[in-house]
C-alpha cells in the first residue's frame, strides 16, 4: 500500500495519528490544573511544531542524505514567506496560490545558490551559504526596504496593510488567510469535563501538507535518487571515479530542501500574514541544524522529533519561572530547596538557549545519531524490541557515516 | 585624496580585528585541522575580560562621612574604591582609568588558560571526527558561552571607555599637508591599528624565529614525520590553541573601547573572520592578515555616502560579495596554499 513496505508504511501511520491527535495528546492535563503550563496544544504552538518539522525535513535530504551542511537555509524560509505576503498583499487571501508562489520562488533561490554554492564542497560549502544567507539577511533588512523600492519593508517586515490591492478579493470572503473561505484562525473548542482541545483549520492545513511532504520524503529516500544521495555522502571521490558526475544531484537535493523550506515559509505567512527579515538570519538556519541533528540526521522520523522537542521545551522552559520552581521543590527542606532552586535558575527562563546549548553539545559528543540512536540504544540495552517504532528507524537510520 | 585616505584609516580598525580573529582561526585550522566556530565567544570573552577587570578595579565600599551632609540633612555617604585607599587617590584613579590597557595583562593568562582548557577538554575528541562534527559542537560551545556571559553580564552593551586621555581625536591631516579638520582620527583606532600590528608582527615572529614556532611549522607541514621524530606535537599545538585564543582575547579586550561588549557580539565578528578566512586562503596565515584588512577597507569604502547612494546597502553585502566572487573564481583564497582544503 503507498508503495511503502511494513516499516515505512507503520511509521507514516504512526506519524499520521500523532500529528491529527496532537490536539488530544499535546493537552493532557486538566486546563485549571497546575500542570496546565505543560500543555503545549495551542493553535499557535502546534502550527510551529508542525511547520518547523516541515523545514527539518526538508533539511535533512540534503544534510542527512549528502552530508552537505548548509548554514543558509533560513534564507530560503524567509525568501517563502516573502513571497506568500505578496501574494497576500496584491491578490488574495488565499493561501494555496500563496503557498504554491512561496515553493515556487524559494525553489528558484535555491537553484540560483545551489548552483554556486554546490561548486566547492565540505566546510567551504558551509561558508559558502553562510555568506548567502547573510547576504539576503542584509538584502532583505535594508538594502530592498528604501523608499523607491519596497520589496521587503524592512525592520517593520512585511504585512498586509488595508489599502493594498487584493484584486482578487471579494467581500464575501474573511479578511484573514483562508483556503477558499474557511478562515486559518477559526478554531473548534472542545470541553471534556476539565479538558479543553481546540481543533484549529491552519493547524490541520498544515498537518495535512507535512503528512504529504513527509511521504515524498520517505518515498525519496527509499528511491534510487535517495541511494545515490547516499552515496554521495559516504564517498563522493569513488562515485566520481565510477564516472557519474554527482554535481545534478547535490543540486537536485538542495533545491528539493529549499523548496520545503520555502514551503515552511509560506505556510507561517499563512498563520500569520507577516513577513520579516529576521527569520533569514543565520542563527535561524543554526537552528534548523540543531532541530536536525537532536532528533537524529539521516532518519525519517528524527527531523520531526527534534523539531518537536526543541519548539516544545522551548515554549515550556521559557515559561518556568523561580516561583514554580519553588513550588515543586516545596516538598524538599528550605535551605535545599532554595539551592536547587538557584542551581536550575540559569537553564529556565531566559536561559532556555543555554540548556539547549549544553543538550546540543552533548547529543554532538555522545550520541552523534540524536535521539533515534538514543532510543535505539536504550531498546538495546532493555533487550527487547519495540517491534513498530524501531524497526521503522532501523530502517531509516544509517546514521552520520 | 583627503577622503581617501580617511577612508582607509576608517577601515583599519575593523580590518585589525577581522585580522586578528582570522590570525587565531587560522592557526587553529592549521595546526589543528579544526573548524572553529567557537573562536567569535573567544573574542567576546576577550572583551568580558577588560569589563571583568574594570568592575574589579572598581569595587568600592561605603564609609559615612560626618563633615558633610546630603540635601536631607543626614551624613553623606561616600563611595570610595579600595584600589583608591590602597594606593592613594590619584594612582587608584590612573588605574581605572586605564583599566582596559591594563586588561591585556590580565587577559592573556585567562585566555590562554581558556584556551588550553577548550582544546584538552572537548576539541582534543574531535579530530577523527568529520569536519561537520567539528563545526557542530563548536558551534554548541559558542551558544553556551554566549549565554552564560549573558546570564552574567546582561543582554545590554557595556560601556567601558578608553583612558581619558586618550579618548580624543587627533588631526592626522595636518601632518601631511591636508587642512585642519580634514582628517580627523580618534587616538583609540590609531593604537587598536599598532597594537595589533605588534600582536601580528609577534606571531610571526614567534611562529618564524623560535625552536618551538619552527617546530609548529614543521607540524603543520607534516604532523605525521614530526611526531615520528619524537616530539610531542601534540601539546605543542595545544599551546598554539591557547595562543591563538590569546590573540581573538586580546583583539576583544583592545575593541572594547570602539564597540561596547555585548553578548552576541562574538557571532557578528565570527560569520565576517570565516569569511576573511576564506578570502585569505585557509591554513594560510599572511592571507588572514591581508584579506582582513583589504575586507575592512572595502567596507569601509562600501559605507561612503557616494557608495550607498549608488547602491544603497552596498556596505552590508560588500564582503560576502567578494567573498563568493573568490570563493568561485580562486577557491584558494588570495594566498592559500596548494592541496590545503581545497574540497
Amino acid at each position: 500500500m503507498l508503495g511503502l513496505n511494513f516499516r515505512d508504511r507503520s511509521l507514516f501511520f504512526i506519524v499520521i495519528a500523532l500529528t491529527v491527535l496532537a490536539p488530544f495528546i499535546l493537552n493532557p492535563f486538566p486546563s485549571e490544573s497546575s500542570l496546565a503550563q505543560f500543555n503545549a496544544g495551542y493553535p499557535d504552538l502546534m502550527q510551529r511544531f508542525v511547520i518547523f518539522g516541515i523545514f527539518a525535513i526538508g533539511f535533512n535530504i540534503l544534510f542527512g542524505l549528502t552530508g552537505y551542511l548548509s548554514f543558509g537555509h533560513a534564507a530560503f524560509l524567509g525568501v517563502g514567506s516573502y513571497a506568500a505576503v505578496w501574494v497576500f498583499k496584491l491578490f488574495t487571501y488565499n493561501v494555496l496560490p500563496a503557498i504554491i508562489l512561496a515553493v515556487a520562488v524559494a525553489g528558484l533561490f535555491s537553484l540560483l545558490i545551489g548552483y554556486v554554492s554546490l561548486r566547492r564542497s565540505g566546510i567551504y560549502f558551509s561558508i559558502l551559504t553562510l555568506a548567502f544567507a547573510q547576504m539576503s539577511f542584509a538584502l532583505a533588512y535594508s538594502v530592498l526596504s528604501n523608499p523607491k523600492f519596497n520589496l521587503t519593508n524592512g525592520e517593520t517586515g512585511l504585512q498586509v496593510y488595508a489599502d493594498d490591492p487584493q484584486w482578487l478579493h471579494r467581500d464575501s470572503l474573511p479578511d484573514l488567510p483562508h483556503l477558499f473561505g474557511l478562515s486559518m484562525r477559526s478554531n473548534y473548542q472542545l470541553d471534556i469535563g476539565a479538558w479543553t482541545f481546540n481543533f484549529n483549520v491552519g493547524y490541520y492545513l498544515c498537518v495535512v501538507i507535512m503528512l504529504i511532504v513527509f511521504y515524498i520524503a520517505i518515498r525519496l529516500f527509499r528511491s534510487p535518487f535517495g541511494m545515490m544521495l547516499r552515496a554521495i555522502k559516504s564517498n563522493q571521490q569513488r562515485l566520481n571515479y565510477t564516472g557519474l558526475n554527482s554535481r545534478p544531484y547535490t543540486l537536485a537535493a538542495f533545491v528539493i530542501s529549499g523548496m520545503y523550506a520555502g514551503l515552511a515559509g509560506g505556510l507561517m505567512a499563512a498563520m500569520d500574514p507577516l513577513a520579516g527579515a529576521e527569520r533569514m538570519q543565520w542563527t535561524a538556519s543554526g537552528e534548523v541544524v540543531l532541530m536536525v541533528i537532536l532528533g537524529g540526521a539521516g532518519t525519517l522520523i528524527g527531523p520531526i522529533l527534534g523539531a518537536g522537542f526543541i519548539k516544545y521545551f522551548e515554549n515550556i522552559f521559557s515559561k518556568i519561572n523561580d516561583q514554580i520552581l519553588h513550588q515543586w521543590f516545596a516538598f524538599l527542606p528550605d535551605g535545599l530547596e532554595d539551592f536547587l532552586v538557584f542551581i536550575i535558575h540559569p537553564f529556565i527562563g531566559k536561559g532556555w538557549h543555554l540548556t539547549l546549548g549544553i543538550l546540543f553539545m552533548l547529543v554532538v559528543i555522545f550520541l552523534p545519531g540524536g535521539l533515534v540512536e538514543g532510543g535505539q540504544r536504550l531498546g538495546k540495552l532493555f533487550g527487547r524490541r519495540k517491534k513498530t517504532e524501531d524497526a521503522a528507524k532501523d530502517a531509516a537510520n544509517t546514521p552520520a557515516e | 585624496m583627503d577622503a581617501f585616505i580617511l577612508q582607509v584609516l576608517n577601515g583599519l580598525d575593523k580590518g585589525s580585528a577581522y585580522a586578528l580573529i582570522a590570525l587565531g582561526l587560522t592557526l587553529i585550522f592549521g595546526t589543528l585541522g579544526v573548524v572553529n566556530f567557537a573562536h567569535g565567544a573567544l573574542f567576546m570573552l576577550g572583551s568580558f575580560c577588560a569589563v571583568t577587570l574594570q568592575r574589579i578595579l572598581s569595587l568600592s565600599y561605603e564609609t559615612i562621612d560626618e563633615t558633610q551632609l546630603d540635601f536631607l540633612g543626614n551624613p553623606l555617604k561616600v563611595k570610595s574604591t579600595y584600589i583608591e585607599s590602597w594606593l592613594g587617590k590619584d594612582v587608584g584613579l590612573a588605574i581605572i582609568d586605564w583599566s582596559v590597557p591594563i586588561a591585556i595583562l590580565f587577559a592573556i593568562p585567562v585566555m590562554i588558560a581558556i584556551g588550553v582548557i577548550m582544546e584538552r577538554g572537548l576539541i582534543k575528541h574531535f579530530y577523527k571526527r568529520p569536519h561537520a562534527d567539528q563545526i557542530l559542537v563548536t558551534f554548541g560551545l559558542a551558544i553556551v558561552i554566549q549565554e552564560v556571559v549573558k546570564y552574567y553580564y546582561g543582554a545590554n552593551p557595556i560601556q567601558t571607555p578608553a583612558p581619558d586621555s586618550l579618548s580624543k581625536a587627533l588631526d592626522l591631516g595636518v601632518m601631511i599637508g591636508f587642512d585642519p579638520n580634514a582628517i580627523i582620527y580618534p587616538y583609540w583606532r590609531l593604537i587598536y591599528f599598532f597594537f595589533s600590528m605588534t600582536v601580528i608582527a609577534g606571531v610571526f615572529a614567534f611562529l618564524q624565529f623560535t625552536t618551538f614556532g619552527m617546530v609548529v611549522r614543521a607540524g603543520m607541514a607534516d604532523r605525521e614525520t614530526v611526531s615520528m621524530l619524537g616530539i610531542n606535537i601534540d601539546k605543542r599545538f595545544t599551546i598554539m590553541f591557547g595562543i591563538a585564543a590569546a590573540v581573538a582575547g586580546l583583539a576583544g579586550v583592545m575593541y572594547t573601547p570602539i564597540n561596547p561588549p555585548n553578548y552576541h557580539m562574538g557571532m557578528d565578528f565570527l560569520v565576517l573572520s570565516f569569511v576573511v578566512v576564506v578570502v585569505g586562503g585557509m591554513g594560510s596565515l599572511p592571507g588572514a592578515v591581508l584579506a582582513g584588512f583589504l575586507l575592512g577597507i572595502l567596507e569601509s569604502f562600501a559605507s561612503t555616502a557616494w557608495a550607498t547612494s549608488l547602491l544603497p546597502g552596498i556596505n552590508q553585502i560588500i564582503i560576502y560579495l567578494v567573498a563568493i566572487i573568490v570563493l568561485l573564481t580562486r577557491p584558494r583564497g588570495l594566498m592559500g596554499r596548494k592541496g590545503v582544503m581545497e574540497e
